[in-house]
């Protein structure tokens, strides 16, 4: 049999070809696969980073007295006691306070969300004069800490009155300190916490929705008003979603203005876990740290259970209205 | 007498400003009053009254200069806290970057991460922090070991690693940078939560279709990266920078300090001139760094 020279040279790059082929796919694969477990060790490690001090509260929050002082026990208690959780429970009241603070958030909340949102959309559809100054006042109050002006506010809370009408016919201003109305009146007046982010947020949803919609609301005979509330907050629900987690989220860890205006501690039960260890230390007589620490412990897994289980609720909402809503312009 | 129509264009103006009018009452007498007063108290001695009310009588700017010159460490803590923002800051917006890019691909339990990555942001922050702080403060005397007590023996010798980088001629200032930023991993990771979830945001916007006219046209990830992810996230880095920047300033130790000469020395003026000057110094720096920043910014919508 007679090969051509030709035929032997077409088949010997051919098979070299294949053999490229093959490595570089081997290559691609092993570079994957490679990047796929760096991937997976920086999450897991980072998880851990997150979750160790969790699973360590956790676990402590279990421990008994004796297991405090035992060397020997690591996250597994030799004793598991529910103590701790009773008597937190009991100092935290827990329900009463949850309950008052579920309410507190929630008006505090639906207030962020219409007002912040009114502003957005003002803001995004409207023409009127010194509107771009107006809206770099709205970026002023993003950026100014709340710290700066904090003591005029106090102030503000301590002697309220409304243009002196409360001084004419009572004798003296009110002191509204001690209460959770300052809050309630700054968020109605779009001062609350972080609110200035909110109405940014929602100005740039706002202006990402197509006028189309507004113009032919009009021309269907809806007035302003019944424009925005019937349609075009309902298309703002991404928006809305994230705002109401983040307001929940942060009116909840809230310490400052909690602590600025004396709020209730019946109204938060964050606060008030601030001071369930000085609480158990009179009340109880438990003058140990390392011990009554661990009631703090059970006190904080009680607080965060809460807002975890709503936040697991509502995280796929959260995440897609991210996603679609204003943040990234 | 007729009362004069409004032209549309008017009538829209006043639904606009009914619109942000709730607002507009609230910064008129939340914010610009009470700068106005933050300002007034910091150039004047306030003495408070039983009834709740105060007397200020101006002294110029002597709270300034007792805070700067002659109060005990305010001039220390403020020059530590600007120096831990301006070390933190760069970290922190690399670290999220890099972590959100990572969230953002494809893997099995996505949303599980996702969910761990947003619980520093319930755990990190106000109340719950607080009492944690101040059960390990009765215990070790001082609040900064927060968590430290909860790591397991690791195990790793970690001054021989040291050793071995220093032996390699890196210099020691890096080397210390690095071992500082390592140790308080915890720290970092819980205050770059929000800029992740805003990076991921940024991320999931640009459009797949640059990415698939890249790939027909032969370039690398790498290339990807930096002409077109990079690029196209430059906005919300400067986002980001800025919300760090705050987010560090209001938890840093001068506001402390300025919260406690308030409400437990009862020192309104000083306070006030506390927080007025750190604040117009954060201002200079944030205005720096947005116009250095916006330069650089390759694309803006």
């Amino acid at each position: 049999m007679k090969i051509g020279i030709i035929d032997l040279i077409k088949f010997k790059t051919m098979e070299k070809d294949v053999l490229q082929n093959y490595i570089s796919k081997f290559v691609n694969r092993l570079k994957s696969f490679l990047l796929s477990i760096f991937k997976f060790v920086i999450i897991t490690g980072i998880s851990f980073v997150i979750l160790g001090p969790v699973i360590s509260i956790f676990s402590n929050s279990f421990f008994s007295s004796t297991d405090v002082y035992n060397p020997s026990v690591f996250l597994i208690p030799l004793d598991p006691t529910i103590d701790t959780y009773r008597l937190a429970f009991m100092r935290l009241d827990y329900w009463n306070t949850l309950f008052n603070s579920f309410i507190y958030i929630a008006i505090i909340t639906l207030l962020q969300i219409l007002i912040t949102s009114m502003a957005g959309y003002g803001f995004a559809r409207f023409e009127f004069p010194f509107k771009n100054l107006l809206f770099g006042c709205v970026v002023v109050t993003i950026v100014l800490p709340a710290y700066t002006i904090m003591i005029p506010l106090y102030q503000h809370f301590r002697n309220w009155d409304v243009l002196y009408i409360f001084r004419i016919f009572t004798g003296e201003k009110l002191n509204l300190l001690q209460s959770t109305k300052p809050m309630y009146l700054m968020t109605l007046f779009g001062s609350g916490l972080r609110s200035g982010l909110y109405i940014y947020i929602f100005r740039q949803f706002f202006r990402g929705l197509p006028k189309e919609i507004e113009e032919a609301a009009l021309i269907d005979g809806a007035n302003t008003w019944y424009t925005y509330f019937r349609i075009m907050l309902v298309n703002a629900i991404p928006s809305v979603l994230t705002v109401t987690v983040f307001s929940m989220v942060w009116q909840y860890n809230d310490m400052f203005y909690s602590r600025l205006f004396s709020i209730p501690s019946s109204h938060n039960i964050t606060f008030r876990l601030s001071t369930i260890q000085a609480t158990i230390a009179f009340v109880d007589q438990v003058k140990d740290p390392l011990v009554s620490q661990l009631y703090v412990y059970a006190g904080v897994i009680l607080v965060l259970l809460p807002i975890l289980i709503m936040y697991l609720f509502l995280q796929r909402y959260f995440m897609e209205g991210l996603e679609r809503s204003g943040i990234v312009g | 007498m007729k009362i004069k129509k409004l032209t549309l264009r008017q009538k829209k103006a006043v639904s606009g400003l009914l619109f942000i009018a709730p607002w507009l009452v609230g910064f008129l007498v939340y914010y610009v009053n009470s700068i106005f007063l933050s300002i007034k108290f910091s150039l004047s001695k306030i003495d408070i009254a039983e009834s709740g009310g105060y007397s200020a009588t101006y002294i110029g700017l002597r709270n300034f200069k007792y805070a700067l010159f002659e109060h005990a460490d305010f001039n220390q803590i403020f020059v530590d806290s600007l120096v831990d923002i301006l070390i933190d800051v760069p970290f922190i917006i690399f670290f999220s970057l890099f972590i959100a890019i990572l969230l953002n691909t494809r893997f099995k339990g996505r949303s599980l991460v996702r969910l761990i990555f947003f619980i520093p942001i319930l755990l990190g922050s106000g109340a719950i922090a607080e009492a944690l702080d101040l059960a390990t403060q009765n215990i070790q005397g001082g609040a900064s070991a927060m968590f430290s007590d909860f790591t397991p023996p690791s195990g790793v010798n970690v001054d021989y690693i040291l050793g071995v980088f220093l032996d390699l001629g890196l210099p020691l200032g890096l080397v210390d940078y690095i071992v500082d930023l390592v140790s308080r991993i915890y720290e970092i990771v819980r205050a770059s939560s929000v800029q992740i979830i805003i990076f991921i945001a940024a991320l999931q916007s640009i459009s797949p279709e640059l990415y698939e006219v890249s790939k027909i046209e032969g370039a690398t990830a790498y290339e990807t990266f930096w002409k077109i992810t990079f690029p196209m996230v430059t906005p919300l880095i400067l986002t980001n920078v800025v919300y760090t920047i705050i987010d560090k300033y209001v938890t840093s130790e001068v506001v402390n300090t300025a919260y406690d000469t308030a409400f437990t020395t009862y020192n309104y003026g000083l306070s006030s001139a506390m927080s007025v000057l750190s604040t117009i110094v954060m201002c200079l720096i944030l205005t720096v760094v947005c116009v250095l920043i916006s330069k650089k910014t390759f694309y803006y919508n």
